[in-house]
């Protein structure tokens, strides 16, 4: 995942207001890392999965990935480690582990 | 060819909108804004504006059902006083915030409790910092030109500002004066087409009203303000265009007679033509008077105040409001702070009256004059004084 | 936006996501869930005015956005009435040839005080006025944004910090307002209850209430881990949960006629439901029996409307 920065704090001044306060960029609170907050993290495992995509479906943070090969990752960047998507697994293919254990 | 009618200042308004073409209506009934809305549904009714009419459950609803049809980029209007202002008081600061130029006329009313249906400016007051451009009509004539001037200047894209037309409850909204109305196409060339810039549409999504962490707010509201007083420059602009247009010419601060003039009264709406009529009786005195109407009440215009008082050695302050606990009546205490590091200044004297409905008749602006002047020679000011009121108002120094 | 779909069996889901990630609800929020499945079912052309709470906070620090579409926010109490002129004022600008021509679908999103506490009144003008507009109502039962307080969709029985259970108290001691039955009461087009543990229900009733003409609105169970106080990944089981005791019965009233969506032969007990929830952790037999009751009671008044309507 690349480092995506926001423009906040010391370089944010008055002037870069947007008249009213609008944001003009759609999306752009996706360049918020909320996978820091977390304190267990899912392991797929490929094995067991049969890409029914349950773990997608019902992830709140839109951080289960479609790959082109139509298994599913985790993307770590904003993965809360809320634990849904290895309790919805049907075929058990979702393992949560510490996030300090490697 | 224009023409000259009679109308209330409650009809004039609604004509004004008419003329503007609004898109979006939003409004609750309270007396005594009442004719406005239901002149404009009459309108809507009738074929002769083509607009759409939400009749609200609250003002609460009015204001936010304005703000949700200018985020879509409708020239919007509504219609409050008093308590319906009151009750909108959250929803206003939030229009200024959010730079949605909503036009809002106010007949100005007296503030519960006791109830009041009748005028002063307390409601303007409660409102004086939420943000809003707001200017007070002296008559009828003034409430059709100042609204129509209102969406001129507020939807300008260098301000995009809502606007507050003041004009006094019954005192004008339900007295019939006459008041030349223009034709169609000079409104058409005052007012260009309203383009909001930043309109809610799915072809572009954008995001009114985030909420703003301690990291932001600071820099979102100072750049609120500058703008809104960088605002002043198109005011004056506007006021110019509407002149070059209509042949007739508005100011912030409006100067009656004050030429050498030692004692100054200042009054506000349309009071101030009941105190010409006295400074008209005193100069033919030969008294050394002048009035001055403060027609721009935000952003507040310093300069052409301090300018417009500079050689006078009284300046009579006159408000339609208390300020409880404070140091006199808002727009006294405003200008003395107005005043206070210039070298050249009169002294300013703080009267209040005319509330909840109670008139004030030409001679009593010339009982206002003469005890202010009394006052400033004697050197004996209080924080404010009062007039009209039946017993001696004493205990009003801290 | 790639417009492409995922296959659930005859469901198609989109992968678009109109919610973007980085947003900041709490670990395992059903509300979160429940959002970002109504907005896939949404889609593109949309106008959404957000209520104060957890989904505006959790969405929007200024100086960035998770919103896709288009998507303002004013007030807490004023979200009726500002899709009401939302409504108005793109119908008036295409009426007047402004604006071209088109379908945009002007949706309310709101939590349950934000609704059935101070929204209410701003919600029952627009109801009446019948502007066309989707109401989508997140219940997570308390103004959990501010930290878990009472709001009169509290159920009966929990524990808030506004209405604690203690010595003296159960905690919440009036039945949860019925909203949803509120919004029938104003004779609108289009009122359903949803809940994300039943996603394809969920999308196809926002879909629904999205392109029926008039006031429509969808009451969404919202199962909360903070403030219910369960783990984080037991979202969709307890939504289940609510479901199945009839708890949280889902059903549409369609122009006035209602329609159970899933009918059990027999509810599961109540006691399911509460238990895995610390909320609702102090409560003794005697009060289990006497929710047991409401919600049979409750059940079977429901189930009779939808017998009324019975070919």
């Amino acid at each position: 995942m690349t480092e995506k920065r926001l423009k906040t704090g010391p370089d944010f001044i008055w002037r870069d207001m947007e008249v009213g306060n609008i944001v003009t960029e759609a999306g752009s609170a996706a360049l918020r890392r909320t996978g820091d907050w977390r304190s267990q993290r899912p392991i797929i495992d490929k094995e067991r999965c049969n890409k029914c995509g349950l773990c997608w479906l019902y992830c709140p943070d839109v951080a289960i990935k479609l790959l082109e090969d139509g298994y599913y990752e985790t993307d770590l960047f904003y993965c809360k480690g809320c634990g849904i998507c290895a309790k919805v697994c049907t075929r058990e293919a979702i393992t949560m582990i510490e996030e300090e254990e490697e | 060819m224009s023409k000259r009618v009679g109308l209330e200042a409650s009809f004039a308004a609604a004509e004004a909108a008419r003329m503007a073409d609004v898109d979006v209506i939003a409004a609750y009934p309270i007396t005594p804004q009442t004719h406005i809305p239901e002149r404009l549904a009459e309108m809507v009714a009738d074929g002769e504006l083509n607009a759409a009419y939400i009749p609200v459950e609250s003002e609460h609803s009015a204001l936010s059902a304005c703000l949700g049809a200018a985020a879509v980029g409708a020239r919007t209007f509504t219609a409050t006083a008093g308590q319906g202002l009151e009750l909108m008081h959250e929803v206003v600061y939030v229009a200024s915030s959010m730079r949605y130029p909503i036009v809002m006329t106010i007949c100005n009313r007296a503030l519960s409790a006791p109830l009041s249906v009748w005028g002063d400016h307390s409601d303007a007051m409660a409102v004086r910092d939420a943000g809003w451009i707001q200017v007070f009509c002296q008559n009828n004539q003034d409430a059709f030109d100042m609204t129509l001037w209102a969406f001129r200047v507020g939807e300008d894209p260098r301000v995009l500002f809502p606007v507050m037309v003041h004009f006094d409850g019954f005192h004008l909204s339900h007295v019939t004066e006459p008041v030349i109305l223009p034709e169609q196409k000079e409104v058409d060339r005052f007012l260009p087409r309203f383009q909001y810039p930043f309109a809610l549409t799915p072809d572009k999504p954008m995001t009114h009203g985030a909420f703003g962490p301690p990291d932001i707010y600071s820099e979102a509201k100072i750049a609120q303000e500058v703008a809104f007083r960088k605002s002043k420059d198109v005011i004056i602009q506007g006021f110019k265009e509407f002149g070059d247009i209509f042949g007739r010419y508005y100011h912030p601060v409006e100067p009656y007679r004050t030429e050498g003039a030692k004692v100054l009264l200042l009054t506000m709406g349309s009071f101030s033509e009941t105190a010409k009529i006295a400074i008209d009786t005193k100069k033919n005195k030969g008294e050394s008077v002048g009035l001055i109407n403060l027609r721009l009440w935000r952003p507040f215009p310093f300069e052409e105040l301090c300018q417009a008082v500079k050689d006078a050695e009284t300046l009579i302050v006159f408000d339609r409001c208390i300020s409880f606990g404070g140091p006199g009546g808002p727009v006294s205490s405003e200008i003395r702070s107005a005043l206070y590091n210039e070298k050249e200044r009169p002294r300013v004297v703080s009267f209040i009256g005319g509330l909840g409905g109670r008139d004030m008749a030409v001679k009593d602006f010339e009982y206002v004059i003469d005890q202010g002047r009394e006052i400033v020679e004697k050197g004996s000011e209080e924080l404010f004084e009062t007039v009209g009121i039946r017993g001696e108002v004493t205990g009003i120094r801290g | 936006m790639d417009g492409k779909f995922i296959k659930f069996g005859k469901n198609l889901v989109t992968t678009d996501e109109f919610v973007a990630e980085g947003h900041s609800f709490c670990v395992g929020c059903g509300e979160a869930l429940a959002l970002r499945l109504a907005c896939k079912a949404l889609g593109k052309d949309v106008i959404i005015a957000n209520a104060t709470g957890c989904i505006e906070i959790c969405t929007s620090p200024l100086p960035v956005t998770s919103w896709r579409v288009p998507w303002i926010h004013t007030l807490f109490e004023n979200t009726g009435a500002e899709i009401s002129g939302i409504e108005a004022g793109l119908k008036i600008l295409m009426k007047k040839g402004k604006m071209p021509e088109r379908d945009i679908k002007c949706v309310a999103v709101a939590g349950d005080g934000g609704t059935s506490d101070i929204g209410m009144q701003a919600l029952s003008g627009a109801f009446e006025r019948k502007h066309d507009f989707l109401y989508l109502c997140f219940d997570n039962e308390a103004y959990m944004n501010t930290g878990i307080q009472r709001s009169s969709a509290t159920p009966y029985g929990a524990s808030t910090t506004t209405a604690p259970a203690g010595k003296l108290s159960i905690g919440q001691t009036t039945w949860k307002k019925n909203m949803a039955e509120i919004a029938v009461a104003h004779d609108i087009p289009y009122v359903a209850t949803a809940c994300p543990s039943y996603p394809f229900d969920l999308i196809n009733k926002v879909k629904k209430g999205g392109e029926v003409k008039g006031p429509a609105y969808v009451h969404i169970f919202s199962p909360c881990p903070t403030g219910w106080r369960y783990p984080t990944d037991l979202a969709i089981e307890i939504g289940r949960l609510a479901v199945e005791t009839g708890i949280f019965p889902l059903y549409e009233v369609e122009n006035g006629r209602y329609k159970l969506n899933i009918d059990r032969p027999k509810l599961r007990p109540v006691e399911e439901y509460l238990k895995p929830q610390g909320r609702f952790r102090h409560l003794l037999d005697g009060e289990i029996a006497k929710i047991q009751e409401h919600v049979n009671e409750e059940y079977a008044k429901l189930k009779a409307k939808v017998a009324c309507f019975a070919a």
